[in-house]
């Protein structure tokens, strides 16, 4: 049985890497009695897949990761269980049976997440920056210097920003996420200072990963459903 | 949540932040207010380094199971947050609570290689705890030492208030109720040492007054005091079984040396090996029982949910109920899903068929370690394995698959000869030679033979304490002696020779027999910038190089020359139960090529039987 893992990294946790998180969640489920499945071999391995690996240093309360498992534990049961083996900083938010198959993993489904740049105290941009946002986001184009690892040069990024506003001492968005166009929130929030005429100074946010989504729709649009709402709750 | 002592913006900026945030699974959290002795627990290098020694993981559960003790683990910050916490004025702090170093009552610094001298003064600076003992005062933390190196703490022990000499399972509570006594009655911190010093094990530096003849050796160790102990007896724990382990040792977040649960199953060594300190500081060797054991595993792993289990002694072939063990282990792993590594097996039927059930053959190596080349040499520090042994086990190995082998040396062992050294390559030609007696067809590609020398480190405590240790120019010359004569081996393509820096070992050398004059040469070397010397990337010679001569500090007197056999040496103050005696008439063997029987072959009565058990009364 395939099932899909919610949870949240939040405190002295998002200084975990990605990798670090994996190993972490290999050891909690051998803990928790838990059956999980394992590859063959001589060395065997926990079969497991991460949704959208998170940087060091973002916080998020809706990370996903894939898992097969032996045995028919209910989602309460699961949840509990690993509830019982986090650090502190970490929770298990959901489990979910999902369709077994390569169409349904987790990271092939990524689209979409939502984010939060909180603005840390004093780095805020200065003036009447809640007011701009809406200005900001109606332009035609937001053009950007991007390096990936293909090519180097000015991107628009406006058509990945699906949602921007203000909220508290910061921004919140929804960017496009996943392997075909993967916007970092990072990148927007220093579009907004330079729209403003501002330069950020180093660290003057925290980011915060609020959900991810996928998308069902077709080419009349989108239709962005979290990946929880994709399992089933077992009973 | 618990606040971090470090800001985002540094934890941000520097490698591996995970080092330095605590919250590990397992990590002990208590309230601080309602203990009555803070303890931290310092490995004096990286954090995956120290994560990794099971002494302070057993340590650390035995004073955290006392409710009145707050044990938190510290270790060297790396050279970029080091930096960071010096320009910005921060603190160095306990992992657990975050709180500063300077406010715990002890500071207790483990000392597992002589190389990380210099990180003691790291960890003492940046809790701005002064870096001589003579200069702290009421309010800072009581620093105590321990660990292997501890058995000679003299060249440290300016920066220590006192040592723990031995197994810290024996006296610790006794340390701490006095402490608490002590504290409870406003006691002066003079006061307190005083008392400690008669402890048994206890060493404190302050307390004993040490005076020098002419030619620069030792003239007398005394005792300021009356009530004070002219000699500090190692702790030894006789009965293995009912002491405490840890059931749930913390678990880190990133991948440490060692990472894996470790299962202890032996203390001591039955070998005697001339070269070998542990095999002698640990005397007698003690055997864990099978059965605890078996239960120790299994909670080990369902405890930290690690992938992998290893056991842990000096000599796990000589552990009698392995096999017992190792059964049970490959049942429960393959349950688990759990591999298992066997270091320090000999190679035999029983280890090979092990091995070939627990990893893949074709990936994973053999190890020797003959430590020299010639028989000859092997006698001479009693490494009770020949050269037939050796073959026998690399042909066995062969037909079954293997074809990489892994062969441990030294060089500058007392009496070497060129002859000897050659040996090294001629091994090695005679192993390889023997995986091509194989029929080509049964072969698995070519054989790799990793031939790797040390340089011989006389060691405190063992029967060469008396030898002369070469020069790095010597130990250069015989390396170079190695690898052209691997070159001129037939099968010289499938052996790979490297050797270990050298001018580093001369300093473990001095550090290693050195007396309470050479903590000024540690001294001026860190100030000079030396810091992290175990490791090859931040080792800096220089600083070690400027420090000997600005300090005046004799290398020929504390590393090159040969011993007097009526010498006074700066740790004989210290009784491991091993005689001096027995030592000495060990180095005449070992100068005559005589071999001495193990402990279980034949007693040779080294004085460690007055520990009433072990092997001393197995028979
Ligand atoms: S007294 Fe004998 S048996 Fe005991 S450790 Fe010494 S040599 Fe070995």
């Amino acid at each position: 049985m395939k099932v899909r893992v919610k949870f949240a990294k939040e405190g002295a946790m998002k200084f975990i890497g990605h990798l670090d998180i994996m190993r972490y969640f290999q050891k909690a489920v051998r803990r928790s009695g838990i059956h999980a499945s394992f590859s063959e071999g001589f060395s065997p391995h926990m079969i497991m897949s991460f949704a959208a690996p998170l940087g060091v240093g973002i916080t998020s309360t809706g990370e996903y990761f894939d898992m097969e498992l032996n045995g028919s534990m209910s989602s309460a049961e699961l949840t509990d269980r690993f509830n019982a083996q986090m650090a502190d900083g970490m929770r298990v938010l959901s489990v979910r049976k999902v369709p077994d198959g390569k169409a349904s993993k987790a990271m092939s489904l990524v689209a979409a997440a939502d984010y939060t740049v909180t603005f840390r105290e004093e780095k805020a941009p200065s003036g009447d920056w809640q007011h701009q946002v809406e200005a900001f986001l109606s332009q035609e184009q937001i053009l950007v210097w991007r390096k990936t690892k293909r090519s180097e040069g000015e991107k628009d990024i406006r058509p990945w920003i699906y949602k921007l506003e203000a909220s508290g001492n910061g921004l919140s968005m929804q960017l496009s996420t996943g392997s075909v166009h993967n916007l970092k929130p990072e990148l927007v929030a220093e579009a907004f200072y330079k729209y403003l005429g501002q330069e950020p100074q180093p660290f003057a946010w925290q980011v915060h990963r609020g959900e991810i989504y996928a998308d069902l729709g077709d080419e009349n649009g989108r239709k962005l459903v979290t990946l929880e709402s994709l399992g089933e709750i077992i009973e | 949540m618990r606040k971090l002592a470090l800001s985002d913006e540094i934890l941000m900026t520097v490698e591996k932040p995970a080092r330095y945030i605590g919250n590990e699974i397992n990590a002990v959290m208590k309230d601080a207010q309602a203990v009555d002795i803070r303890f931290a627990m310092c490995f004096p290098d990286v954090y995956e380094i120290g994560m990794s020694y099971l002494g302070i993981q057993i340590l650390y559960d035995m004073f955290n199971r006392r409710d009145d003790v707050w044990c938190e683990r510290v270790y060297s910050p790396w050279i970029d947050l080091d930096k960071i916490m010096r320009e910005q004025n921060i603190p160095l702090f306990a992992l657990e609570s975050q709180d500063a170093v300077r406010d715990f009552d002890f500071l207790g610094i483990t000392l597992q290689y002589e190389m990380c001298y210099t990180n003691i003064l790291q960890v003492l600076e940046l809790s701005r705890i002064p870096l001589l003992a003579e200069e702290r005062t009421e309010q800072h933390p009581l620093v105590i030492g321990g660990g292997p190196c501890s058995y000679n703490p003299e060249p440290i022990a300016d920066f220590f208030d006192l040592f723990y000499i031995g197994e810290g399972e024996t006296v610790y509570d006794e340390l701490f109720d006095l402490y608490k006594e002590y504290k409870k009655a406003g006691r002066t911190r003079a006061e307190f040492l005083r008392r400690a010093a008669s402890i048994p094990g206890i060493y404190v530096p302050s307390m004993y007054e040490v005076s020098y003849n002419e030619d620069g050796t030792l003239a007398a160790f005394t005792p300021r005091y009356e009530d004070v102990p002219a000699q500090v007896e190692k702790q030894v724990v006789m009965d293995l079984d009912h002491v405490t382990y840890p059931k749930a040792p913390v678990v880190p977040f990133i991948k440490a040396t060692q990472d894996r649960v470790v299962l202890e199953i032996m203390r001591g060594c039955i070998r005697g090996c001339r070269f070998c300190q542990a095999g002698m500081i640990y005397r007698p060797t003690r055997q864990k029982d099978a059965e605890s054991m078996k239960e120790y595993a299994r909670a080990m792993l369902e405890n930290t949910g690690y992938e992998e289990i290893s056991l842990s002694s000096l000599s796990s072939s000589d552990y009698e109920q392995l096999p017992e063990l190792v059964n049970y282990l490959i049942d429960l792993c393959s349950e688990k899903k759990v591999n298992i590594s066997l270091p320090s097996l000999r190679i035999d039927a029983f280890s090979l068929d092990v091995m070939s059930k627990v990893q893949d053959v074709k990936k994973s190596s053999l190890t020797f370690a003959p430590e020299a080349g010639s028989q000859r040499m092997r006698d001479v520090i009693n490494k009770g394995l020949t050269e037939e042994v050796i073959l026998e086990g690399a042909g066995k190995a062969f037909e079954g698959g293997w074809n990489k082998v892994k062969l441990y040396f030294m060089l500058g062992l007392p009496t070497e000869t060129e002859e000897d050294i050659k040996g090294i390559a001629h091994l090695s030609q005679k192993i390889a030679e023997r995986y091509y007696e194989i029929p080509k067809e049964r072969r698995v590609g070519k054989c790799q033979i990793t031939a790797s020398t040390s340089f011989f480190v006389p060691k405190p405590f063992t029967p060469f304490q008396w030898a002369s240790m070469n020069t790095e120019e010597q130990f250069l010359e015989k390396a170079k002696i190695v690898k052209q004569e691997v070159r001129a081996q037939i099968n010289q393509k499938s052996i790979k020779y490297n050797y270990h820096e050298a001018d580093v070992s001369v300093l473990e050398g001095l550090l290693a027999r050195g007396d309470r004059r050479v903590a000024k040469t540690i001294l001026e070397a860190y100030r000079n910038g030396a810091l992290f010397d175990a490791w090859s990337e931040t080792f800096r010679m220089d600083a070690w190089k400027k420090a000997i001569e600005s300090t005046g500090t004799d290398m020929n007197f504390y590393v090159h020359r040969e011993r007097d056999l009526g010498e006074l040496f700066p740790w004989d103050f210290i009784r491991i139960g091993v005689t001096k005696d027995f030592l000495k008439r060990e180095w005449e063997n070992a100068k005559q090529g005589k071999v001495t029987s193990n402990c279980r072959e034949k007693c040779s009565g080294c004085g460690a039987a007055k520990f009433g058990g072990g092997v001393c009364y197995e028979g």
